[in-house]
């Protein structure tokens, strides 16, 4: 296998951890306007990704700074076609990284109000547009012969790319509920399921709908064959029926494991779907970014594969570690730590 | 067409100016005063005096507010890149990418995850392991400071690469990652890392010294920062001169134009101050002071060495690279560089100044050092923002050296509106996001360190002073 071809499915995996991980800390954030019934428990959502989104949010930064090294002609043309979206992308990205921080530092009513919904407003923003981005790599974007873009921001927008970004909306509310019900205790946590078991029909219905139109789209946009899309997409739809059974049994752990496995597959689903291109050209397809086209020398690609081969376990090692330490549920009865756990 | 596209230019350079200095306000205290709450805790730790720990605290939430802020605008730089410069992006990514994303995977990872852990961590963590997380996350900081600037000294003298059909593809990353450039741009970063974490703090206990509470837990604090800054800002200075000769050497247009050097000279005089010189037209101050045969020995190491002019380089270009411009703007490469240094002379002073006071016992009475070590909490800021002024447009019309010209490599995709529209953008979120920093910055360096007594050292859900 040509390190192209490894650098493509290890980019995916950059988004599929990025949408595992950051994937249910924007589902707490879309939550934070409805869920919570006190601002006890709005600071115990908080407090749930507290420790993490920010280590979960560096999957992104990864991803693109993967794509940069390996496909550079991938970036520039995506970074500057979606010039606009990714633009709205950061403007949610930053007052949401600045929320979390912010949020705890008064006491003001009015204060901490502004930053919950900077979070969501956040929260709702960044999917929704990285669905519209990512599904635009498949479904097309008119690029001259040099493989630049050549459209404009209303060419981002179609059926089923605003499906897209609704379905990636849908499941990380979903994720986000199944992780509030396995995070949080008492009555709030209870609660988490009950919202998840609620948003399961509506996020079903959604995704599924875009899974199959994601396997249609490859099929007309990138002249891929039915099955290879389909057999992610069917992963992805499976994932997401067993989230919705778990939930209704009250198995709250394996929601959440089959809500984050639903995220995954949507990336699966969108990625086997543009291989072996990376940005669909259209109308003219001949001008599509291909692995081929768009990647850089032999050598980089050598080098970034033995820095990720090093790197990417230590990450998965201490970041597993980190989800161990935080496992405790949260917001039930107060936590008193003892004194003699900490230093006197 | 082509007024416009130069307008583009203008705008997206105007963007990445505004939009790089001001993330570089937030990046280099992070880079000091992490290891610097880290030697807090360690001090903690092992002495088990509790005053370390209220200065643990009190240093650790300024440096959260801190952090914050320097992440949601590091996101910015390294999107802006593909957003305006895709050309560029093209070109350079075969290199350029691969440190980007070694830092991303290898530092910023460490450092984002380690920190939550830090935060979050204070009773949940064995108290050997919570220090460790500190360390960790301020060796992400540094680790991340160091391929970021592998990355950009690539541009400013690139190395280890070869062109194949058009674009630069990398050939030897040790040559990369030892780029003399790289080695003392690292040093001097890390070192202004220092400077700031410690002129910052040095400012902010002699704010408590003199409002007179909390003497003897800010003397503590202040006897630190001087600790730090003394040797800090020495050595800055002999690194900073150092930069200087590695720079005379590499990109000798940046060297002529910041010292307003219109022609070879040998030896050659350090202008200290000068009225007009700035244009070709006028190449001669009305008005200077000169010490001689400084600039020599800044350039090269040696009292009679050479420094080349502006006019030979310009020839010199002129025919290596064809017609053009290629001086960068002197007057600004010029005061750039002497506001930088003058402010870096200045710190150094004030350092040793309260060092001398400390030792006699007269810091907290000394009224007018106290204001004054106040005062210079704007130096770093003001210093390491013209330095990277000097840096960037002092490699102009370059935005790769001798490879790619700034003009050239813009987003041919991007309208001038767009681009327009994104720094409006980015100013204003930049001009709000910065006046609530700046009030919880002050806020928070103002307050009395919270009591750490056995009960409350464990802050899990109070709200207002807890991380």
């Amino acid at each position: 296998m040509s390190l192209e071809i490894v650098w493509f499915w290890l980019i995916a995996v950059l988004w599929a951890g990025y949408f595992l991980l950051e994937g249910f800390d924007f589902g707490v954030g879309m939550l934070l306007p409805a869920l919570p019934r006190s601002e006890r428990e709005r600071s115990t959502m908080f407090e749930s990704i507290g420790p993490v989104w920010d280590g979960n949010e560096v999957w992104l930064v990864v991803a693109a700074g993967a794509t940069f090294a390996a496909f550079p002609a991938w970036y520039a043309t995506m970074f500057s076609g979606f010039y606009l979206a990714l633009l709205l992308i950061l403007v949610c990205l930053i007052v949401r990284v600045v929320s979390f921080e912010w949020r705890e530092k008064s006491d003001s009513r009015r204060w901490r109000a502004v930053w919950q919904w900077a979070n969501t407003v956040g929260s709702f923003g960044a999917p929704f547009l990285w669905g519209i981005a990512l599904t635009n790599l498949l479904h097309g974007v008119p690029l001259n012969s040099s493989h630049g873009f050549s459209g404009s921001f209303t060419d981002l927008f179609s059926g089923y790319t605003v499906l897209g970004g609704m379905a990636t909306v849908f499941v990380f509310a979903f994720h986000g509920a199944t992780y509030l019900a396995i995070r949080t205790g008492g009555d709030l946590g209870a609660r988490a399921g009950a919202t998840a078991r609620r948003l399961s029909a509506p996020a079903i219905l959604v995704a599924v709908g875009f899974l199959a139109w994601t396997v249609v789209a490859a099929h007309q946009r990138n002249s891929r064959g039915i099955l290879p899309t389909a057999i992610p997409a069917a992963l992805a739809a499976a994932a997401l029926l067993l989230a919705a059974a778990f939930a209704i049994a009250r198995r709250d752990g394996w929601a959440f494991a089959m809500t984050g496995l639903g995220a995954i597959g949507i990336v699966a689903t969108i990625f086997t779907g543009l291989y072996p291109r990376v940005l669909v050209s259209n109308p003219v397809f001949a001008n599509s970014l291909t692995l081929s086209n768009a990647a850089s020398g032999h050598y980089a690609l050598k080098v970034i594969t033995i820095v990720a081969a090093i790197f990417t376990p230590l990450v998965v090692l201490y970041q597993g570690w980190t989800y161990y330490v935080f496992r405790r549920r949260l917001g039930g009865e107060p936590v008193v730590m003892p004194a003699a756990r900490s230093r006197t | 067409m082509a007024a416009l596209a130069s307008t583009t230019v203008d705008l997206a350079r105007a963007q990445f100016a505004t939009t790089s200095i001001y993330h570089f306000l937030f990046v280099p205290l992070t880079l000091g005063l992490a290891p610097l709450v880290a030697t807090m805790q360690t001090i903690w730790h092992r002495k088990h005096d509790d005053a370390w720990l209220r200065l643990t605290r009190f240093f650790g939430a300024l440096l959260l507010i801190n952090f914050a802020i320097g992440v949601a605008t590091g996101l910015v730089q390294e999107f802006q890149f593909g957003m305006n410069w895709s050309v560029y992006s093209n070109f350079v990514g075969g290199v350029f990418g691969a440190p980007l994303a070694t830092e991303g995977l290898a530092a910023f990872m460490l450092e984002a995850t380690f920190l939550g852990l830090w935060i979050f961590g204070w009773n949940r963590l064995p108290p050997r392991v919570h220090l460790a997380t500190i360390w960790l996350a301020a060796a992400g900081t540094w680790l991340s400071a160091y391929f970021i600037l592998v990355a950009n000294s690539w541009m400013q003298h690139p190395v280890g690469y070869k062109l194949m059909q058009g674009k630069a593809q990398l050939t030897n990353v040790g040559d990369l990652l030892s780029n003399e450039f790289a080695l003392i741009a690292y040093l001097h970063t890390i070192l202004a890392g220092l400077v700031f974490g410690s002129i910052v703090m040095l400012g902010i206990s002699c704010w408590h010294l003199l409002r007179g509470r909390n003497i003897e837990l800010f003397r503590r604090a202040a006897k630190l920062a001087l600790v730090v800054s003394v040797p800090a800002t020495l050595i800055q200075l002999s690194v900073g001169n150092r930069f200087g000769e590695a720079v005379t050497s590499q990109q000798s247009m940046k060297i002529a134009a910041s010292e307003a050097q219109w022609n070879t000279c040998q030896p050659c005089g350090f202008s200290l101050f000068q009225i007009g010189g700035f244009s070709p037209q006028h190449p001669s101050p009305s008005f200077s002071i000169t010490i001689p045969r400084v600039l020599s020995w800044m350039g090269t190491g040696s009292f009679s060495g050479k420094i080349q002019g502006l006019n030979q380089l310009q020839s010199q270009e002129q025919k290596q690279y064809g017609a053009g411009n290629y001086m960068p703007d002197v007057r600004l490469m010029y005061w750039s560089m002497r506001v930088m240094a003058m402010l870096g002379v200045l710190m150094f002073v004030v350092a040793a100044v309260g060092a001398w006071l400390y030792r006699k016992r007269r810091l907290e009475k000394a009224r007018w050092f106290l204001w004054a070590a106040m005062v210079t909490v704007a130096a770093p800021y003001v210093a390491a923002s013209f330095g990277w002024i000097l840096t960037e447009m002092g490699r102009q019309p370059w935005i790769v050296q001798g490879l790619l010209k700034t003009s050239q490599a813009v987003s041919p995709s991007t309208s001038t509106a767009t681009v327009a529209t994104s720094l409006g953008v980015f100013v204003l979120l930049y001009l709000a996001l910065g006046v609530v920093d700046f009030v919880l910055m002050r806020r928070y360096a103002r307050v009395d360190p919270p009591h750490v007594g056995p009960e409350t050292a464990a802050p899990a859900s109070e709200p207002a002073l807890t991380y």
